[in-house]
């Protein structure tokens, strides 16, 4: 019966994601754009559905949200840039020097930290940045003094936090570097070092960018890393649990919410050139 | 390319009982050969024969299991492949996608510091000798398979590399422009006066183009030879089976018809197929049998024909007169084929 009508088979097959997609995502993402633009009626704090862009004026004018607005998007370029560096050269030891036997046990270790739970991780890391754990005696050893928690804490437990997000793009971008471009650069006279800065890395720089999507929307939004290791600063996602739990302003926590959404279109918008898209 | 010839006389490569072995496996199992200056040698074979493996070792892509490699009387054998003097011509090309066709070619000038006025004017009479002037700025990806080809010929003979390996570098393109591309890369190789070793499973290509040909099985060289050798005095009953067809004569119908014990081969165009009347001639073999099957195959005829004295041989008859008809209808027909006796070679073994 179905077969006879290839246009209510594909109806069926694509309406329930569809509707999801429609409904659920992007209308949830229109209810926030709608509802920065109530405001909450500073007496009462109930909030009245009147069209005004005050939620928005507070944001620009008070220097508090530019510096956390800053803040956030300098702790995401450093998460990725962090996650860049550690993860290339692991991408590019599992895809072209590991025996396959080896690359599917390194391929399963990269994978494995995401079936624990995000907490567990947060908690680790905050007891090894606290007086006493591993990261204060490592410093302590070398007669340094331990950052102790704080941006550098978060930056890198958000970069360990995500860093499988970086290594698997990067992996499958070498998964498709033929290994005879490998050998020409070698055979026309290059040593490794020169092939890695002049065939690897600018043929992998799409998956690269693909990999920092992920890392830099995922750190643009994150607000419990911080509050477990980050001492008393703030990003953008505190700001607007804060505003959302405590002061029940829905209207700022929407505006604010926008900050990570306008800034992420920019990045894709701005990487969409490199090809990242398209190693998604 | 104007080197006095005297200058050419020396030996570009030798190999001395290379092996290689992957785990269990022997891919290349002693091979002892001497390539001399200015020389365009093939190694044909079947895949698997080794012949790939022995190019790669001699790129330095693989490490030898036992063996030496001598590049000019240098022994290079344990050096990485960025320090011999040797370019590849890949199977795939390799092209870097990310850079143009120039700035492909310039890549091994510029890892050897050549600077950019030098560097711009060797790129473009590579560019030039391979007749792709003015395609400096496009993208291998911009470019036809043939083009690639030429792309990857010039980016290797840029750096005037005492020895070139090709590795089936015409197996991508179609007939015509294969057939077109084996003069081209002839007479490339007469100019630029560089030895080329290219490596092929196509038995016609390597005859179309070689001084000598090594035809590979089984990770050893069965025999070595100039092409009109190996096709006319095959060694083996593997050679003549690879290099043409094999038609065999063996035992009891070598005997009977050409009058000595042994393993023959006939190359099938150095038979003449006649009436079963016709009379004998002195210094000819005959042998009588029954058309099996015609083909018709445009420029000529192939036939089968069934022995009486048992086994069978193919035949191929040039269309140059009589009827098509005529020929098709022999199928069944009594026939005498005759050949002159120093046509049937005699081979060593099975």
């Amino acid at each position: 019966m179905l077969h006879r009508h290839p246009r209510v088979r594909l109806a069926l097959l694509l309406g329930p994601p569809m509707l999801w997609l429609g409904v659920a995502y992007l209308g949830a993402l229109a209810a926030l754009f709608v509802t920065a633009l109530w405001t909450q009626n500073g007496f009462t704090g109930v909030i009245e559905r009147q069209w005004t862009l005050d939620s928005f004026r507070t944001l620009f004018t008070e220097d508090v949200y530019r510096t956390i607005a800053l803040r956030t998007i300098g702790v995401a370029v450093l998460v990725t840039l962090v996650d860049a560096v550690v993860a290339f050269p692991i991408a590019l030891y599992m895809s072209k020097v590991a025996r396959p036997g080896l690359r599917r046990i390194l391929l399963v270790a990269v994978l494995m930290p995401l079936w624990a739970s995000y907490l567990v991780k947060a908690y680790a890391w905050r007891g090894m940045f606290s007086e006493g754990g591993l990261v204060s005696s490592a410093f302590n050893a070398v007669g340094l003094e331990s950052p102790g928690y704080g941006l550098t804490a978060t930056v890198v437990t958000l970069a360990y936090l995500w860093l499988p997000y970086m290594i698997l793009p990067i992996y499958a971008g070498l998964e498709r570097l033929p290994n005879s471009l490998l050998e020409a650069s070698a055979d026309l006279g290059a040593r490794t070092g020169h092939t890695i800065r002049r065939v690897i890395v600018p043929v992998v720089i799409p998956a690269m960018v693909a990999g920092s999507i992920f890392t830099f929307s995922l750190t643009l939004g994150d607000y419990i890393a911080v509050r477990i290791v980050g001492g008393t600063n703030q990003l953008l996602g505190n700001v607007v649990y804060d505003n959302v739990g405590a002061a029940n302003n829905l209207p700022f926590a929407a505006a604010v919410a926008t900050i990570p959404v306008v800034v992420m279109l920019v990045y894709l918008a701005a990487v969409r050139r490199t090809g990242a898209m398209e190693n998604l | 390319m104007s080197a006095p010839v005297e200058e050419r006389v020396g030996t570009a490569v030798s190999l001395r009982g290379l092996r290689k072995s992957f785990g269990e496996v022997v891919a290349v199992d002693g091979v002892d050969l001497d390539l001399a200056e200015g020389e365009f040698f093939s190694m044909l074979g079947p895949s698997g024969s080794g012949k790939t493996t022995v190019l790669r070792m001699i790129a330095g892509f693989e490490e030898p299991t036992a063996g030496q490699i001598l590049l000019g009387g240098v022994d290079v054998t344990g050096r990485p492949p960025y320090a011999r003097d040797v370019n590849t011509v890949f199977q795939d090309y390799a092209l870097f996608p990310h850079m143009s066709v120039l700035q492909n070619v310039e890549y091994g000038l510029r890892v050897k510091g050549v600077d950019r006025r030098a560097r711009r004017t060797q790129a473009g009479e590579a560019l030039e000798t391979v007749r792709l002037s003015g395609f400096g700025d496009r993208k291998p990806s911009q470019l036809s398979g043939g083009q690639r080809q030429r792309v990857a010929l010039a980016r290797a003979l840029v750096n005037r590399p005492k020895v070139l390996l090709l590795d089936e570098p015409l197996g991508a393109l179609d007939l015509k422009l294969r057939r077109e591309m084996q003069l081209e890369l002839k007479a490339l190789q007469r100019d630029v006066g560089i030895t080329f070793v290219f490596v092929t499973h196509d038995q016609e290509e390597a005859l179309t183009m070689s001084d000598r040909i090594a035809v590979f099985n089984g990770g050893r060289i069965e025999q070595l030879a100039g092409p009109a050798e190996l096709y006319e005095r095959p060694a083996t009953a593997f050679v003549a089976g690879f290099v043409g067809t094999s038609n065999l004569l063996a035992d009891d119908a070598a005997e009977a018809i050409i009058g000595v014990p042994g393993v023959f081969t006939v190359r099938p165009e150095k038979i003449r197929l006649q009436p079963a009347g016709a009379p004998a001639e002195p210094g000819r073999c005959t042998a009588l049998g029954v058309v099996r099957e015609v083909v018709y195959l445009g420029a000529a005829t192939q036939s089968v024909v069934d022995l009486d004295a048992g086994g069978s041989l193919l035949v191929l008859q040039q269309n140059e007169g009589g009827s098509v008809q005529d020929k098709l209808e022999l199928r069944g027909a009594q026939v005498r084929l005759t050949w002159h006796r120093e046509h049937a070679v005699e081979i060593g073994g099975q």
